[in-house]
C-alpha cells in the first residue's frame, strides 16, 4: 500500500514539517511571512511572545548536534513553549530500545511537538506515521534526506536580500550525494520558481539523476557561478576523504573551493550562504566567508525566527 | 484414500491440457483424467465446478526461518501459509542461522518439514562455509543429505577464484548453482535502486551495473566451468537483456523473478515504506516492464515469492535500518494471476511459470497432473476476490507492500501426495 | 440599521483627541483597519512623533482554536515605549480581547507611561474591563451582525454591517 506524504492533513493545514518537497509556493510563502514578524520580536527588549505558553516541545537529537539543537531550543523558548532537550545518541538504542519505543515513551510524557534529527533517511517520517494525532515533528535533519527548516531560512535570507525568487540563478556548490540541506534547497527553490537552479560538485559527490530534480549540473566550479545572483556552499564532512569520494581536503580546495577569484565570477552583487559549521580552507576561503558578500551571520539570525514561524503555524493547526 | 475431483477446469501446463473434467486420485497419486477407472470408489469427492485444478505450486524460495530466526516465523506456521497459498513443493535459501552448509543442518530441516505432512521442503544448500565466500561446502554430501542446489542467498561471493572454484566443483558433481547476481562491492552500503526515487529520499543507492557486472560474470564462468547456473531474482532490464543474449547463444541457464518486482518499482516506496525494502531492491517502472515481457517472452523461467517474513519490530525503522524483505508464499498465486490478466497472458502459460517451469527447474518431476504423477494439487477459484491484510494471511510476517491491496484469485483445496491439508474456510 | 458616514466619524474622533492632546503621543494602529485609522488620524492631527502599527497575532487568546493567522504582518514601532504616553486605535471596539492583546504586546517593548484608546466604534459586548477614552459612535448592531472597516481603491475609509 502506498504511503502518503503525512505532512499536509485533511484540512490542508500543515501538521508535521517533515520535508519542502510536495508543499505548495503559498505554504512556503506563509512560512516566510510569519517569520518576518518573527524577526521583529527578536529585536525587541522583550524577545518573546506567549503564544506557545504551555506546549512541551521535546528536541529529539538521535545524532548530536549543538548548534541546530541549541537555534530549536531559543526559537521555543521565544515563543513561551517548555523545551526539553534529549540527546538521544547510541545510548538508549544499544539498551535494545527502538526508536519508536523510545517516541511512545515521550508521548506519554504529554509531549506537543517532536524535534527530530536522525542519522536515517526516513526517521521523521516514520515518527510522524506512528504520533498520536495531537502531535506535531519538525524534522530537524533526517540522513541525506531532508532538512526543511534550513532551506526555509536560506530562503528566508535570499528573499532578504534579493526581494523576489523569479529572475535569480541559484547555485549550489559541494556534496549534494550527502546533504539533505540541498536536497531541501532544491525543493524549495523549484517551487518557489526560481528558474535557474545550478548544482555544482565533482561526479562523486552529485547523487545519479539529480537532473530530475530539476537542477542544472556542472562539474567545473568557474563555469558553474558564472552569473549566478546566490551561492548556497555546503559543508564537506572529513569523512568524505575516505571512501575513495575524493582524493584530499587540498585538491578539492583548489577545484570547488570557493575563493575571491572565483566569487568574481558571479552577479557583482552575489550572495554567498552557508549552512555552517564551515570549514574554512575546505569549501569556502575565509576572506569568502567574512567578506561583504557573505550573508552568513544573517542566516543565522532568520534561522531563529524562521523556526519560531513553523513552530506557531504547527502547533496552531 | 480415493478422491474425486468434480467437473473442474483442469489446467496442467506441461500436458498442454485445458479443460473441465474429472480428476481421480487414489494411493497418492493422479490415476485418470476425465475417464473413471473401473471400480474407483471415491472415499471423498470434491466439487470442483467453477474452480481451476492445477499442479500444485512450485515455489523457488521461501524462506522457513529455521533454524535460527523462530522468533520471526516457525515451521509450522510457514508451511501452513504455504499450503494456504497452494503450494506443495518449496526451495528454502541456505541463509538460516546457522546457515545450511553442513548435512546435519539439512537432515534434520527435512525431518522438521516431513513430519508436518505438508509442502515438500527442498532446501538449497550454501555454496560457501557460512555463506562467507572464502571456502566451499561438503556439497556431495550436502546434496546426499537432500540439498538441490547450492548458493550463496544474498551473500555475494566478492572473491572471483572462489567463484570459479565453487562452480568448478559443483560441476564436478553435476549439481546446480543458484546465484543471484550482485557485486558485493557496488552493493555495500545502498538499500535502494540508485535512481530517481533514492536521490528524491536521501537513500544509498544500488546501481543497476551491481547486477549487470555480477552478471557477466557469473556468465562468464558458468561457460568456462560448464555448472548448471540458475540466476535468481533478476532485478532490471539490463539484467534480462544478458540472460536472454546468454540463451540464445546457447548456454543452459535458468532465471526466475521475484513476484513482487513484477509488480512493483521503486516508484511504490513512496514516502519511505520499509515494507518496500527489497532484495534486490526495486528498480525503475521501465525495469519492471522488462521484467514482466521477459517474463512472457520465457527469458525468465519462473517466478517465486521470495518469502521472507520480518517481525513488525525489524520493520518498522527507518527505511535503511528496516530488515529487507517481504512475506509471500499466499499471495504467490494471486500476484502471477493479476500479471498474466495486465499482459493478456493465456491461463496455462502464467501456471507453467508457478508449476512446471520450477519443477524442472528444481528437477523434482512434480508441476503436471499426467496420470502417475503425485497427486500435488492446488484448487482455486480465479474470481474470488481477498483483501490483503495481516488478519488475512496465515504467515507470522504480515511484512508486504501489498497490503490493503484487492487481489483475485483464493486456493480453496491443496493437496499433497492425495490428501487434502489445505481447505479455505469460506466456501 | 444605518451606518454614519465615516468620514464625519472620523472627524469628530479627531476633534476630541485633539481637545485632550498635550505633548507628545505616540500612536499606534491595530492591524489591519485600526492602523488605516491611525494614519488617517496622525495626518489630520498633524502629529510629528513616528507612528507605530501592531499585529497582535502573537498574542491571541484564541490561538488554540484557530491557529496562526494566516496572514500575519510584522509589528513595527519606530519608538521608544518606555515612558511614551501612547494612543492606541483600533476600528471596532466588541470584546475588549484584541486591545487586552494589543497592550501586553506593547509592555514586551517596555514600559510606557500611559496607553489611551481611541476606536471609531464601540458596539459593546465587552468581556473584559476594557473601556475607550475616545469613539466615534456607540452603537448596538445586534449579536449575528459584523462591523468592519474597508479600504476601497481610492484609498476612502467605509464602516461596513454585514451579517456574521
Amino acid at each position: 500500500m502506498m504511503q502518503y506524504n503525512r505532512q499536509i492533513n485533511r484540512d490542508g493545514e500543515l501538521q508535521h514539517l517533515l520535508t519542502v518537497e510536495g508543499l505548495p509556493a503559498s505554504m512556503l510563502h506563509r512560512i516566510l511571512d510569519a517569520a518576518e514578524s518573527f524577526v521583529g520580536v527578536t529585536e525587541r527588549e522583550v524577545k518573546k511572545v506567549p503564544l506557545l505558553r504551555g506546549k512541551a516541545i521535546f528536541n529529539l537529537f538521535f545524532e548530536p548536534s549543538t548548534r541546530t539543537r541549541t537555534t530549536f531550543e531559543i526559537a521555543a523558548k521565544r515563543l513561551s513553549a517548555d523545551v526539553i532537550n534529549l540527546n538521544i545518541g547510541a545510548s538508549s538504542q544499544s539498551k535494545g530500545e527502538t526508536l519508536l519505543d523510545t517516541v511512545n515513551n515521550l508521548s506519554a510524557m504529554h509531549a506537543d511537538m517532536f524535534i527530530v534529527r536522525h542519522a536515517q533517511s526516513g526517521a521523521a517520517h516514520l515518527i510522524a506515521s506512528h504520533v498520536a494525532p495531537e502531535i506535531h515533528v519538525i524534522n530537524a535533519g533526517d540522513g541525506r534526506h531532508a532538512h526543511p527548516t534550513q532551506a526555509l531560512l536560506d530562503m528566508y535570507t535570499i528573499r532578504h536580500f534579493k526581494k523576489n525568487f523569479n529572475g535569480l540563478r541559484v547555485a549550489i556548490v559541494g556534496d549534494i550525494m550527502h546533504s539533505r540541506v540541498a536536497r531541501s534547497q532544491i525543493h524549495a527553490l523549484t517551487t518557489l520558481g526560481v528558474p535557474e537552479v545550478r548544482v555544482i560538485a565533482p561526479k562523486t559527490l552529485l547523487p545519479k539523476g539529480v537532473e530530475h530534480l530539476g537542477v542544472h549540473p556542472y562539474h567545473d566550479l568557474s563555469k558553474g557561478l558564472k552569473g549566478v545572483d546566490v551561492l548556497l556552499m555546503l559543508r564537506l564532512q572529513n569523512e568524505r576523504m575516505q571512501g575513495a569520494l575524493l582524493p584530499s581536503a587540498q585538491e578539492y580546495f583548489k577545484y570547488y573551493g570557493l575563493t575571491p577569484e572565483k566569487l568574481a565570477l558571479a552577479k557583482p552583487d552575489a550572495i554567498v550562504m552557508h549552512p555552517g559549521p564551515m570549514n574554512r580552507g575546505v569549501e569556502i576561503d575565509s576572506s569568502v566567508a567574512d567578506g561583504p558578500q557573505s550573508v552568513i551571520l544573517p542566516q543565522v539570525t532568520f534561522g531563529i525566527a524562521v523556526r519560531m514561524a513553523v513552530m506557531s503555524i504547527l502547533a496552531g493547526s | 484414500m480415493k478422491i474425486h475431483i468434480r467437473k473442474g477446469r483442469v489446467v496442467d501446463p506441461e500436458a498442454r491440457f485445458d479443460g473441465i473434467t474429472d480428476l481421480y486420485i487414489a494411493a497418492g497419486k493422479v490415476v485418470s483424467l476425465g475417464e473413471k477407472p473401473d471400480d474407483f470408489q471415491a472415499n471423498q469427492e470434491i466439487d470442483a465446478s467453477g474452480l481451476i485444478v492445477c499442479p500444485g505450486l512450485v515455489d523457488l524460495s521461501a524462506r522457513l526461518r529455521e533454524p535460527g530466526f523462530e522468533y520471526r516465523a516457525t515451521l509450522e506456521s510457514e508451511m501452513e501459509a504455504a499450503t494456504a497459498g497452494g503450494i506443495t513443493s518449496l526451495a528454502c535459501p541456505p541463509d538460516t542461522d546457522p546457515p545450511l552448509d553442513e548435512p546435519g543442518l539439512v537432515e534434520m530441516l527435512k525431518y522438521r518439514a516431513k513430519s508436518l505432512n505438508q509442502a515438500h521442503v527442498f532446501p538449497v544448500g550454501a555454496l560457501t562455509q557460512g555463506l562467507q565466500g572464502k571456502n566451499i561446502t561438503e556439497m556431495a554430501e550436502l546434496r546426499d543429505a537432500g540439498c538441490v542446489a547450492f548458493s550463496q542467498a544474498e551473500m555475494p561471493i566478492e572473491d572471483t577464484l572462489v567463484l570459479l572454484r565453487a562452480m568448478q566443483y559443483a560441476a564436478t558433481f553435476d549439481l546446480p548453482v543458484w546465484l543471484r547476481a550482485q557485486d558485493a562491492s557496488l552493493s555495500r552500503i545502498g538499500v535502494a535502486h540508485d535512481g530517481e526515487v533514492a536521490t528524491r529520499l536521501g537513500l544509498p543507492g544500488i546501481p543497476t551495473c551491481a547486477e549487470t557486472i555480477a552478471l557477466a560474470k557469473i556468465l562468464r564462468l558458468a561457460r568456462e566451468t560448464g555448472a548448471r547456473l540458475h540466476v535468481c531474482r533478476i532485478s532490471s532490464s539490463e539484467g534480462v537483456d544478458l540472460v536472454r543474449k546468454a540463451k540464445e547463444q546457447g548456454l543452459p541457464l535458468t532465471c526466475d523473478v521475484s513476484m513482487n518486482h513484477i509488480h512493483l518499482s521503486e516508484m511504490d516506496i513512496g514516502f519511505f515504506d520499509s515494507n518496500c525494502h527489497l532484495v534486490p531492491p526495486l528498480r525503475s517502472l521501465r525495469d519492471k516492464e522488462a521484467l514482466r515481457m521477459g517474463l512472457k517472452d520465457g527469458v525468465i523461467d519462473a517466478v517465486c515469492s521470495d518469502h521472507t517474513p520480518v517481525d513488525d519490530d525489524a520493520k518498522l525503522l527507518p527505511f535503511a535500518e528496516a530488515e529487507a524483505g517481504a512475506t509471500g508464499v499466499e499471495l504467490l498465486l494471486p500476484l502471477v494471476l493479476k500479471w498474466a490478466e495486465e499482459t493478456n497472458i493465456p491461463l496455462p502459460i502464467a501456471l507453467s511459470k508457478i508449476t512446471s517451469r520450477p519443477s524442472g527447474i528444481l528437477g523434482i518431476g512434480c508441476g503436471h497432473l499426467s496420470p502417475g504423477a503425485a497427486a500435488d494439487i492446488c484448487i482455486f477459484d480465479p474470481g474470488c476476490c481477498w483483501k490483503v491484510e495481516p488478519k488475512s494471511l496465515k504467515s507470522q510476517g504480515k511484512n508486504t507492500p501489498f497490503t490493503g491491496l484487492e487481489l483475485k484469485g483464493k486456493v480453496k483445496y491443496t493437496l499433497i501426495g492425495g490428501h487434502v491439508v489445505y481447505k479455505a474456510n469460506h466456501p | 440599521m444605518e451606518l454614519p458616514q465615516t468620514r464625519d466619524l472620523l472627524e469628530k474622533l479627531a476633534e476630541a483627541i485633539r481637545a485632550e492632546i498635550s505633548g507628545p503621543v505616540f500612536m499606534v494602529g491595530i492591524h489591519t483597519g485600526g492602523a488605516w485609522l491611525a494614519r488617517a488620524l496622525h495626518d489630520m492631527l498633524h502629529l510629528n512623533t513616528p507612528l507605530g502599527t501592531l499585529d497582535i497575532s502573537f498574542y491571541r487568546d484564541d490561538f488554540e482554536r484557530i491557529g496562526l493567522h494566516p496572514e500575519v504582518k510584522p509589528s513595527d514601532i519606530p519608538f521608544d515605549v518606555d515612558a511614551a504616553d501612547i494612543l492606541l486605535v483600533d476600528d471596532v471596539l466588541y470584546t475588549g480581547r484584541t486591545v487586552r492583546a494589543a497592550i501586553n504586546e506593547l509592555f514586551d517593548y517596555g514600559r510606557p507611561s500611559r496607553i489611551r484608546l481611541a476606536v471609531l466604534v464601540d458596539r459593546g459586548g465587552r468581556e473584559l474591563p476594557i473601556e475607550a477614552g475616545f469613539k466615534g459612535i456607540r452603537i448596538d448592531p445586534g449579536e449575528n451582525r459584523m462591523i468592519d472597516l474597508l479600504k476601497n481603491e481610492k484609498g476612502e475609509l467605509q464602516l461596513r454591517l454585514r451579517p456574521e
